[in-house]
């Protein structure tokens, strides 16, 4: 947009300035993706060269040693397993939830309105706290159910702001009184017009959901006790942050390989729990990008 | 109800009546459809905030909420009066100070650089790789920075030692606790915070632009004076939002990256009331501290809306 046509020539100092801005860029791009490289790299190098220090940025010695450990160890599967279920379960649950209360809001005449947008808005300033949302989950008898990932967290303010925006810019009232007009109930306008309508915005609302479910770990340690209910975030927990900090007493050679080992699967467990969001990140920036600004156009 | 002569005020009461009963009539599927929804704000978040009323209480899961006994400001009270209370303030203080002043103006920078250059491969990578690191979990993110700076085989203090220097047990030392929650931070959100200002760089007229070229603004100057004032709008309303939440931090990541060695400026109010109530139990107790940090960040919210809107004529409302 900013291009020059060549009638006036970037001065000396817009040169200078120019080619700075290029170099922090750069780096910048080489602070960010470097422990990322550095990861992937040490995940299928040889245990041995990762402890002694030679991975700098390739891989030496490679080896898929790691992986291996990973795939046979039964609590990273089952927490594996847990977690795409809860996320599949919770992301089908919250833009259920969020698209019926959202698209009500958007439209024009629907009374009562401005109430329920206060009353969603209020949720943000006042918060109860963790004790007594815990104590709300303890009394409907959620603890240690797969519910307690499932419901609390439903929905979310900022997501109901996103999509009632978007109904409201992209169906039109029109559309709504002839529909009624040939006779058409809400709910099947809803269903039958407005969800196909929507494809983008349901697209945003999963994204969203989908990677705030899979990346949490938090609810599930206050509120599972059952360690086959564990998703993988938590297990990931155990073994990458409560094992790591234990261990520092082993000198015997055999246990330094088993440490060698554990170290490894580190590397590799990092990166096998981040396949689900590697695979989906392209579509995830695109979708994410536009549900930042669908959300801070004031509605 | 009144009597007065002036009937606007009954007629609009009349109008709203109708209008209230005609969008039932035309509505009430969706009057049904949003139970549910309504429901869930009522118990997940309206109850939790009456149930704030355990921290004048003490709480006991025989009694329940309702019947136990009152006690009034005894556990805020016991918290101030615990010399503890002030390093967790002091704590929870520094780190969100120190946290706003780094990633709060690094997103603008990264923007207002990146609408500098030219659409093209390299833009587009710069802006693909630095939102990537949003996407990775806080366990992750944590399990990555324990992993580096583990001082036996870390690569940072490998790298350390290549240069000669002694390895560093930075997690284990509470000098460094801070710097590495906030950059480490900065390194996972910088990118992803960029977009809003990017979306706003995007809207300014390129008429404007023209004319500072042809005036000879350098690009200095263009991003000063066009760029800068484009975007303040967006900036005050981050910065409502970030001072909204000044208390109430990444303490999941925070939690994670605490041991034994760095509690001395780790341990936050949250996640000391994560210990006293979810490990200890101590519900009542664990409110009170939990609510007085809600109010902080409720009183820090009014006060930098009221500042903003005196000043730029910006507020949340």
């Amino acid at each position: 947009m900013r291009k020059n046509n060549g009638a006036i020539k970037e001065s000396y100092n817009d040169r200078v300035f120019l080619t700075f801005i290029y170099i922090f860029l750069s780096l910048l791009m080489i602070v960010i993706l470097y422990p990322l490289i550095y990861i992937v790299s040490a995940s299928i190098s040889s245990p041995e060269a990762v402890t002694s220090g030679q991975v700098w940025l390739w891989p030496v010695d490679f080896s898929l040693e790691g992986y291996i450990e990973v795939l046979n160890n039964s609590d990273v599967i089952r927490g594996f397993r847990n977690s795409i279920l809860y996320t599949i379960g919770y992301t089908i649950i919250a833009v259920f939830l969020t698209i019926i209360f959202a698209y009500p809001l958007s439209r024009k005449n629907f009374y009562g309105k401005t109430f329920f947008m206060i009353f969603i808005l209020l949720t943000m300033l006042f918060y109860g706290g963790l004790i007594p949302e815990y104590l709300v989950v303890q009394k409907l008898g959620l603890l240690d159910t797969p519910w307690a990932i499932l419901i609390p967290k439903a929905m979310a303010v900022w997501q109901i702001i996103i999509a009632r925006t978007f109904f409201y810019t992209s169906i039109p009232e029109e559309l709504v009184e002839a529909s009624e007009m040939d006779g058409c109930s809400s709910i099947r306008f809803l269903w039958h017009v407005v969800l196909p309508l929507s494809k983008p915005i349901i697209a945003v609302l999963a994204l969203m959901y989908a990677v705030f479910q899979w990346n949490s770990y938090f609810d599930a340690m206050i509120f599972l006790r059952t360690e086959a209910l564990f998703p993988l975030q938590l297990e990931l927990r155990e073994i990458l942050i409560t094992q790591s900090e234990s261990g520092a007493n082993q000198d015997i050679a055999e246990q330094q390989k088993r440490q060698q080992l554990a170290n490894l699967m580190q590397y590799s467990l990092i990166v096998v729990s981040s396949i689900p969001v590697l695979i989906i990140y392209p579509f995830a920036q695109k979708y994410f990008v536009k549900g930042m600004l669908l959300g801070s156009v004031k509605g | 109800m009144d009597q007065s002569l002036d009937g606007s005020k009954e007629i609009k009461k009349v109008t709203q009546r109708h209008l209230a009963k005609r969008s039932f009539q035309r509505h009430w599927q969706l009057y049904i459809l949003m139970i549910l929804p309504v429901l869930y704000f009522i118990i997940f978040k309206y109850v939790p905030m009456l149930g704030a009323v355990i921290a004048f209480k003490d709480y006991n899961v025989v009694q329940g909420i309702i019947d136990s006994p009152w006690v009034g400001w005894k556990h805020f009270e016991n918290f101030f009066n615990n010399p503890v209370a002030w390093d967790l303030i002091r704590n929870t203080l520094f780190l969100s100070l120190y946290q706003l002043a780094v990633t709060f103006p690094l997103p603008i920078i990264l923007a207002l650089a990146l609408n500098e250059i030219r659409d093209g491969i390299f833009k587009r990578s710069v802006q693909m790789f630095t939102y990537a690191p949003y996407f990775i979990s806080t366990v992750v993110i944590v399990s990555m920075i324990i992993l580096m700076l583990s001082p036996r085989s870390g690569i940072v203090n490998n790298l350390l030692e290549v240069v000669g220097l002694d390895a560093v047990n930075f997690l284990g030392n509470s000098d460094m606790f801070r710097s590495i929650f906030v950059w480490s931070d900065a390194w996972q959100i910088t990118g992803y915070s960029a977009i809003i200002y990017l979306a706003a760089l995007a809207g300014v007229d390129s008429q404007q632009y023209e004319a500072a070229k042809i005036d000879g603004a350098t690009r200095l100057q263009k991003i000063w004076n066009i760029d800068l004032p484009a975007i303040m709008p967006t900036i005050v309303i981050i910065m409502i939002l970030s001072v909204g939440n000044l208390m109430a931090l990444g303490f999941e990541k925070v939690y994670l990256l605490q041991n034994p060695l760095n509690l001395g400026t780790s341990e936050i109010l949250q996640t000391y009331v994560y210990k006293m109530g979810i490990i200890n139990a101590d519900f009542s107790f664990a409110t009170a501290v939990g609510l007085f940090n809600s109010v902080i960040n409720l009183i820090l919210l009014v006060i930098v809306n009221t500042i903003a809107k005196k000043v730029s004529g910006n507020g949340l409302w």
